[in-house]
């Protein structure tokens, strides 16, 4: 079985700390959320560089735009629709189109967040990210990947977005992990299908490579964690080797990661897509394992879209 | 000795003629606005802010936010008479490729400090800047110059609370309070009174001046230079102002808010506002 790791949110409070140590620029802005953020690790070691804003996202975003430019490397964090639902004009003009060295770190993205219910679960924050010009995004999968972004999102020269998770995560990398925007690491080879998958989703995408190595089919698996820039050689690469591919993501498919494979692959190497997320519609309260498998984000769903497509489509 | 140079109010005048040049050739704009700033701005810019001519992100420098961003061809104005941009470039306000964008952009324009005309938000990009001059021990100020109507944003009072729970006294809100939106009066719009109450309540020293007397407005904008070591609190000047003053046809007229004048109408206002005759 999967070892459990921590919580990629546990895991960017503790990568956010050490470079707290390493960077006396780094400086933390948080809406009122420190302990579920995690942010409080910083907080608590470094009190003079974190900034609690109280429940005024919009506020919080244009005050880190200001640090930045006063020579501060700010990392701002709250639940990631607040983050980006609240925030997003002030992101769009005071960071995207100023070209801002702001970090953004939403936390309890996806549905997995669970009993909360869907004020509190972000299901289009990538979409919203994703759209912004100059921002690169990133939705790490677990905790020593989430490491490696954070670090590499603080030394990015732009905006970053990335988002993390509520619940513990399985292990998928050991420490210490590789990251680097624009690629996306193949955690499994083969020849028959490719599953491209993200943050909680990579887990069940290799539990479903697991599945139909039952059947005997090998499905190669992408870890999407930089969702833009996407690794468009890994992509199109698979999508010549294996001929089909699944898209799984704990998000809305309107404007989700798969929006975005397909429109890359579809003028470089069309090929016969399936999506696994959130279809038009919001979730709901319950525990996260329940939620995911009432909306379909699990690897039965996964396993069963790539075979269906191994099956209509094969053609060797 | 001192040699003579242009009175502040003269300063003033010769910012509104080159915001309505700027308006006139671009053939659109905002006009009144930019007009009720001129004597706020020229008192900034020919006297208050501390700058390095060479470079914009000098970290000692004074900020200066104009969130109240379709002014900004009287920003524009300042910049050229101050040297920062060369003077000609006014000509090319709201041209593709030019660096002066229908409302400030800091990416193609370092000087502005910030982008803005999405209203609202400039206060707290200012206070984001006067935190970190807060951490550093640093003596600069930050000014950042706000409409009346766009005070119906939220988030200016959200930047106002948190300012004022930062003991931030090296910022400071200048309202320009002209008494009119696009739509109309601010009070018909949405009532912004007791203006100076709600400002005190937000835990701001408040003080309101003629936003036209140019004596007022160098008493009121000597604002001291934080000191450390000692409590403070944001400041806010609140201005009263004439929407398009300094041309008869165009103040308290709220039809200039946004559109260019036609080649009289400049004309005309030119003379007004000191230029030569028409």
């Amino acid at each position: 079985m999967t070892e459990m790791g921590p919580s990629t949110r546990e895991a960017y409070g503790q990568a956010l700390l050490q470079l707290g140590r390493q960077d006396p620029r780094i400086v933390v802005l948080d809406g009122d959320l420190s302990t579920s953020t995690m942010t409080r690790y910083f907080a608590k070691e470094f009190p003079q560089r974190f900034f609690n804003m109280g429940i005024a996202e919009a506020n919080m975003v244009g005050a880190a735009a200001g640090l930045s430019r006063s020579g501060k490397i700010p990392f701002i964090s709250s639940f990631a629709t607040f983050l980006m639902s609240k925030g997003y004009d002030q992101m769009r003009m005071a960071i995207a189109y100023s070209k801002a060295n702001v970090k953004l770190v939403g936390s309890h993205g996806g549905i997995s967040v669970g009993e909360d219910g869907v004020s509190q679960q972000s299901v289009e924050d990538l979409a919203l990210a994703r759209s912004l010009p100059g921002f690169y995004v990133a939705c790490p999968a677990d905790g020593p990947s989430t490491a490696a972004v954070i670090r590499a999102a603080a030394y990015h020269p732009g905006p970053v977005y990335v988002r993390v998770g509520r619940p513990p995560a399985p292990l998928v990398y050991r420490e210490p992990a590789a990251f680097a925007f624009g690629r996306a690491p193949v955690l499994r080879q083969g020849r028959d299908v490719t599953i491209a998958a993200l943050g909680l989703m990579v887990p069940e995408a290799l539990k479903a490579a697991d599945m139909l190595a039952e059947k005997g089919y090998e499905a190669r698996v992408l870890d999407l964690v930089s969702v833009k820039p996407l690794d468009t050689h890994t992509l199109i690469q698979a999508a010549e080797e294996t001929g089909a591919m699944v898209v799984a993501e704990e998000h809305l498919l309107a404007g989700g990661v798969g929006s975005a494979v397909a429109m890359l692959l579809s003028q470089f190497r069309p090929i016969p897509l399936a999506f696994v997320g959130m279809e038009d519609t919001y979730a709901e309260s319950g525990k996260p394992a329940e939620l995911f498998q009432k909306y379909g984000l699990t690897a039965e769903n996964i396993a069963w879209k790539a075979e269906a497509l191994i099956t209509r489509y094969r053609r060797r | 000795m001192t040699v003579a140079g242009p009175t502040l109010s003269q300063r003033a005048q010769k910012l509104r003629r080159l915001a309505l040049e700027s308006i006139a050739a671009a053939g659109s704009g905002h006009p009144g606005g930019s007009l009720s700033a001129a004597d706020i701005v020229a008192v900034l810019f020919f006297q208050e802010l501390r700058w390095h001519e060479k470079d914009p992100l000098w970290p000692l420098r004074d900020r200066f936010i104009l969130s109240k961003g379709h002014a900004a061809p009287i920003l524009y104005a300042a910049l050229a008479e101050t040297g920062r941009i060369p003077e000609e470039s006014l000509q090319t306000l709201r041209r593709t490729g030019s660096p002066l964008q229908g409302h400030p952009s800091v990416k193609d324009l370092p000087w502005v400090e910030a982008s803005t005309g999405s209203l609202g938000q400039g206060l707290s990009i200012g206070l984001g800047h006067a935190l970190a001059g807060k951490m550093d021990g640093l003596d600069f100020r930050v000014f950042v110059l706000l409409g009346d109507g766009e005070l119906n944003e939220g988030q200016v009072w959200e930047a106002a609370m948190a300012a004022s729970h930062y003991g931030l006294q090296n910022l400071v809100a200048i309202v320009d309070q002209n008494g009119f939106q696009l739509d109309g009066a601010t009070d018909a719009i949405m009532g912004l009174g007791p203006l100076p109450a709600k400002w005190e309540a937000f835990g701001w020293q408040v003080e309101e001046v003629n936003g036209h007397d140019v004596a007022e407005l160098q008493r009121a904008l000597a604002i001291p230079r934080p000191r450390w070591e000692e409590k403070g609190r944001p400041r806010v000047i609140i201005a009263h102002t004439v929407k398009g003053k300094g041309v008869s046809f165009m103040e308290g007229n709220n039809a200039f808010h946004g559109r260019a004048p036609t080649p009289e109408e400049l004309k005309k206002a030119l003379w007004e506002l000191g230029g030569e005759a028409p």
